[in-house]
């Protein structure tokens, strides 16, 4: 199975979508840049954009990586002028990266009526200028990440381990595959660094995750709703044992942080808490803080479990909901690609992890998810700091080099 | 193969063998059950190796007692701790956060209350 076609990016990367990313550079240039956005009225055309205006390599490092991500053909950056952003330097990363791009400053172009004009008018150029060429891809040039949201008492025995399923499918057939929110991984710490390809990524492992279970003790919460409560979930660590499931049982290759692209096939966890001392609050507010992270590190498609039903979409790569729970399935069936709270009533596991292997190959082959089709490009990106991942983190690169 | 995921295939077999049962025991050491679909009192509970009456309403996802269980007793699931029981629990009780605390992080509220 490899109809697979890629677009060609100049660094070698392929992506499944043709996306031409418009992106504000702080929240006074929000407005103007949805508004371009909804006169494109294209599926194809989504939104960006980082609020603040204080400097910050991560959020730099970030829109980055996400404007010359392989989903993405074209970028406008839509600025207001007066904000810390290096806007020349995000627009030179991007031109540098063979794509087109173009920026629009509020303040010059003659206010919001103007730039909304302008910027649309760009858009439309943007989309006939990006003609990057349709390769074949394989499945081994595939990044795929998971996260869960509005886990439930279902989520640990149906969908997430099906998706566990579906990871040790892709990963046999060398696609990199990215599993994250380490404080959603606190009371796996043992059991996952004995994972780990050798004994000093399992320390970095185990690090990272006692790492996350500081932060979040200096938050004051941990990462758990209210909902999760509900849906009959009692701790934080039987949530974090239900979490971990999705990583399938492959080995660990690798520890990375947001921004980082896998250096090759395998499974590999993301640290999406920040290092140094808490200082820019919750290292993920929402559920979609941590798929742009994902998208970050090259991610091509989002596998997003779900018990109590959460109903997101993501800009730049597609999301296929996979429901945990058969019940909420039946209410919210419009937005669930896959129902593996069927599993609850004699269908196999496997059977479900096969169905969403199938489901993110479609997927790749350019079919659209529901939450895609619904047009959920939820975004969001916000302070953090990071050091860079030590070389036991990537021990096969480390021994390449 | 993991014990993790030696519990996920053996439920998943457990699963398919019968559609009769209503909550399913993950692993050996589990000393509760989670349910597959929502259970009323006095209701009989049936998972792969037994049955017992339910002592009172449960819904899906959520735990019922194995096994009396008392205060500070480590309840298992997955065949990992969970946390503490704070109250004791009779066998076909629910298992919940008014009797089961993280020994990690608390959980809270929509009023922001932190249950520790």
């Amino acid at each position: 199975m490899s109809d697979l076609q890629g677009y060609l990016r100049s660094d070698g990367r392929k992506g499944i979508r043709n996306v031409i990313a418009v992106a504000y550079l702080v929240e006074c240039a929000h407005h103007v840049a949805r508004k371009i956005v909804t006169a494109s009225d294209d599926l194809d055309v989504h939104l960006i954009g980082f609020p603040g205006c204080y400097p910050n390599e991560y959020s730099f490092r970030m829109m980055k990586a996400l404007c010359t991500h392989p989903n993405v053909g074209g970028v406008l950056l839509v600025s207001l002028g007066c904000e810390s952003f290096d806007r020349d330097g995000l627009l030179e990363a991007v031109r540098e990266s063979g794509r087109p791009a173009e920026l629009l400053v509020i303040q010059e172009a003659g206010g919001t009526r103007s730039t909304i004009q302008k910027g649309t008018d760009a858009v439309a150029l943007l989309k006939q200028e990006s003609t990057a060429k349709t390769v074949p891809m394989r499945i081994d040039e595939l990044v795929v990440g998971t996260i869960c949201g509005g886990s439930d008492g279902t989520s640990g025995i149906t969908a997430n381990p099906a998706v566990g399923k579906c990871f040790d499918r892709l990963i046999e057939n060398d696609a990199s595959c990215l599993f994250e929110e380490t404080g959603e991984l606190i009371g796996c710490e043992t059991i996952m660094s004995e994972r780990a390809i050798t004994p000093e990524l399992g320390a970095e492992i185990r690090s990272a995750v006692e790492k996350a279970e500081r932060y979040y003790r200096i938050m004051g919460f941990g990462s758990f709703a209210p909902g999760n409560a509900d849906g009959g979930l009692t701790t934080l660590e039987e949530k974090s044992m239900g979490a971990y499931s999705k990583s399938g049982s492959s080995p660990i290759s690798g520890l990375l942080k947001p921004g980082d692209v896998p250096p090759g096939g395998g499974l590999y966890l993301l640290d999406v808490v920040p290092d140094g001392e808490p200082r820019f609050g919750f290292p993920n507010i929402s559920d979609n803080a941590e798929i742009v992270e994902l998208i970050a590190c090259g991610c091509h498609i989002i596998l997003f479990t779900t018990g109590r039903g959460s109903v997101v979409g993501s800009a730049i790569s597609p999301v296929i909901k996979v429901c945990a729970n058969p019940d909420t399935y039946e209410r919210l069936s419009e937005d669930m690609d896959v129902n593996a709270g069927r599993i609850l009533s004699g269908t196999p596991l496997e059977e479900v992890g096969d169905e969403i292997y199938q489901l993110t190959l479609e997927c790749a082959a350019g079919q659209r998810t529901l939450s895609e089709e619904l047009g959920h490009q939820e975004f969001i990106l916000t302070y953090k700091s990071f050091e860079p991942i030590g070389p036991a983190c990537l021990p096969a690169a480390a021994m390449a080099r | 193969m993991s014990a993790l995921t030696q519990a996920k295939d053996d439920e998943s077999r457990a699963m398919a063998d019968s559609t009769q049962i209503n909550c399913v025991h993950l692993h050996d050491a589990d000393n509760i059950l989670v349910c597959t679909r929502h259970i009323r009192s006095g209701e009989t509970i049936r998972y792969l190796a037994g049955s017992m009456a339910a002592l009172e309403d449960v819904s899906i996802g959520h735990k019922i007692a194995l096994a009396d269980l008392g205060t500070g007793d480590k309840v298992y699931r997955y065949g990992a701790p969970i946390g503490s029981m704070t109250q004791p629990v009779s066998r076909g009780g629910h298992v919940h956060i008014h009797n089961l605390k993280s020994d990690y992080i608390g959980i809270h509220d929509r009023q922001g209350k932190k249950n520790s």
